[in-house]
């Protein structure tokens, strides 16, 4: 697999696109994805609530567990992907596209997040 | 706690097929290959394989063989046929469950014991200790089988493709020897996933070139490769219990719902089997007042029900789910629970789980939650 270049990473294995007009998407990996298999049900922050960096904001769920969703980001968010609630395979499917989970109008650029190459070293992927 | 994974004679392959591996039970086992959901379907409407090498097999041999076997397990033994096979609990003094078994009866005076993983060497400890003065040998057969199952519908015409062997005689809990795919193999029509299905006693250095070649006759037929993931739901799916789940030593098979499986009217040792005061007592009170009954959650919601978690009604805990999982057949989370008997009858109002804070509302279904049509 391979981790778009355009993209930030976190060591919670999301990732974070670049901002355009002031919001950024969040998604996880597909590393992450792979190691959770089937998702089944996500809990996403609903619009309007606010996430911070390296805080939890949600939840995924798989086959075999729960895990938490870190916010690589603070900000204000404005959307969470529909698509995926309804049909939470888009995770594992597409998720560096189709699957994303968030959009974050942001409030302050984080700091220490990987590049591609720094989070496939990372990850091992 | 440390310890060595110990590796199935399959190990190999199920790395060049990418599998993403797990322990359990001291093992390190498949999880998946890939998509469980599509290994769960794979298995409920075409076939699938799986390496299940980790179970524990126990040979008991001799004169008095069946004997010892009524005396040490809880079913009537002397009832089981030559080439049939019999589900069976194991239980201590107390009546409290050491785990749940298949014995098949391979021969006049040979029978082989399946134990789950994590408590074959409780198995073997209880039976070579009840075997005191039996004229009977027990035998730790754990290293002597590699054991591949092939479940699904498409698996009888899969298996009759690499074998000679009369499957059509060979009914649902009965074994024989036969000949698979050139290798020796013990052929029992059993399984933990609801449909039909066989699983493969076979030497370890025989597992590659039978799982080989069942992978090849079964491709055309949409056979795949599965991992315990999907083992898991197949088995909640249709109701059947896990040890260690809805199965321990603090609960007897009266608890667990499986007082069928305790026979006080055995051909031997009806009277005095290990356990049997207890059971007695157990019964009686499972058919005054029960306490607890296991039943089946349906999810409104999509959230997942996990094993631990609380059954609730009006804020007051009044079960706890015992195992939980998304079922791909029914499109929504599922779980075992035992439940006070107030609220366990089908269709009771008010039922939740909580969920990490959340009561989510669950609908209360008698089990099992899949049953195959035959």
């Amino acid at each position: 697999m391979s981790n778009p270049q355009q993209l930030r990473y976190s060591k919670e294995h999301e990732w974070l696109s670049a901002t355009e007009d002031g919001v950024a998407t969040v998604g996880i990996t597909e590393y992450a994805a792979n190691a959770l298999g089937d998702v089944v049900y996500a809990d996403l922050p609903a619009a309007g609530t606010t996430v911070t960096a390296g805080e939890t904001c949600g939840e995924l769920e798989s086959t075999k567990s729960v895990s938490d969703l870190y916010s690589p980001i603070t900000g204000e968010v404005v959307e969470a992907n529909q698509d995926v609630v309804d049909d939470p395979s888009l995770v594992n499917s597409a998720p560096f596209t189709g699957g994303w989970l968030f959009k974050v109008r942001v409030a302050e650029e984080p700091g220490d997040l990987l590049s591609a190459d720094e989070y496939t070293a990372f990850a091992g992927s | 706690m440390s310890h060595t994974s110990r590796h199935t004679a399959l190990d190999a392959l199920h790395r060049s097929l990418g599998a993403t591996m797990t322990d359990f039970a001291g093992w390190d086992m498949p999880l998946r290959y890939g998509s469980e959901r599509d290994e769960h379907n794979a298995v409920r409407t075409r076939a699938g394989l799986f390496d299940l090498s980790h179970m524990g097999e126990i040979t008991v041999t001799g004169p008095q063989a069946v004997d010892l076997l009524n005396f040490a397990l809880v079913g009537n033994i002397g009832s089981v046929g030559a080439g049939r096979a019999r589900y069976t609990m194991i239980c201590q003094a107390d009546g409290g469950i050491l785990d749940d078994l298949i014995v098949y009866r391979l021969g006049e005076t040979e029978y082989m014991i399946v134990a789950n993983a994590g408590n074959a060497q409780i198995v073997l400890d209880a039976v070579t200790e009840r075997a005191a003065g039996f004229d009977a040998e027990v035998r730790d057969d754990r290293d002597a089988y590699a054991l591949i199952a092939v479940q699904g519908p498409e698996s009888p015409g899969i298996l009759k493709s690499v074998t000679d062997a009369d499957l059509d005689g060979l009914k649902y809990y009965a074994g024989l020897p036969g000949t698979v795919a050139g290798v020796p193999a013990l052929i029992a029509r059993t399984g933990y996933t609801g449909e039909d299905g066989f699983e493969l006693f076979v030497a370890p250095e025989h597992a590659e070139k039978l799982w080989q070649a069942l992978t090849e006759a079964g491709a055309p037929a949409g056979l795949i490769p599965c991992g315990l993931s999907c083992r898991d739901t197949l088995r909640l799916e249709a109701g059947m219990p896990l040890y260690g789940h809805e199965l321990t030593t603090a609960l007897t098979p009266f608890d667990a719902g499986l007082g069928r499986v305790v026979k006080f009217d055995k051909t031997s040792h009806a009277d005095d089997f290990v356990g049997a005061d207890a059971l007695r007592a157990a019964a009686e009170r499972a058919e005054a007042a029960p306490p607890r009954k296991l039943v089946g959650l349906i999810a409104e919601g999509r959230r997942v029900p996990r094993a631990g978690m609380s059954v609730v009604v009006d804020g007051q805990v009044v079960g706890e789910v015992t195992s939980g999982a998304p079922s791909p057949t029914l499109g929504k989370p599922i779980a075992m629970a035992y439940v006070d008997a107030a609220h366990a009858a089908p269709g009771t109002a008010g039922v939740g789980v909580d969920i990490r804070g959340t009561h989510e509302p669950y609908e209360v279904v008698a089990l099992p939650f899949y049953k195959r049509q035959k």
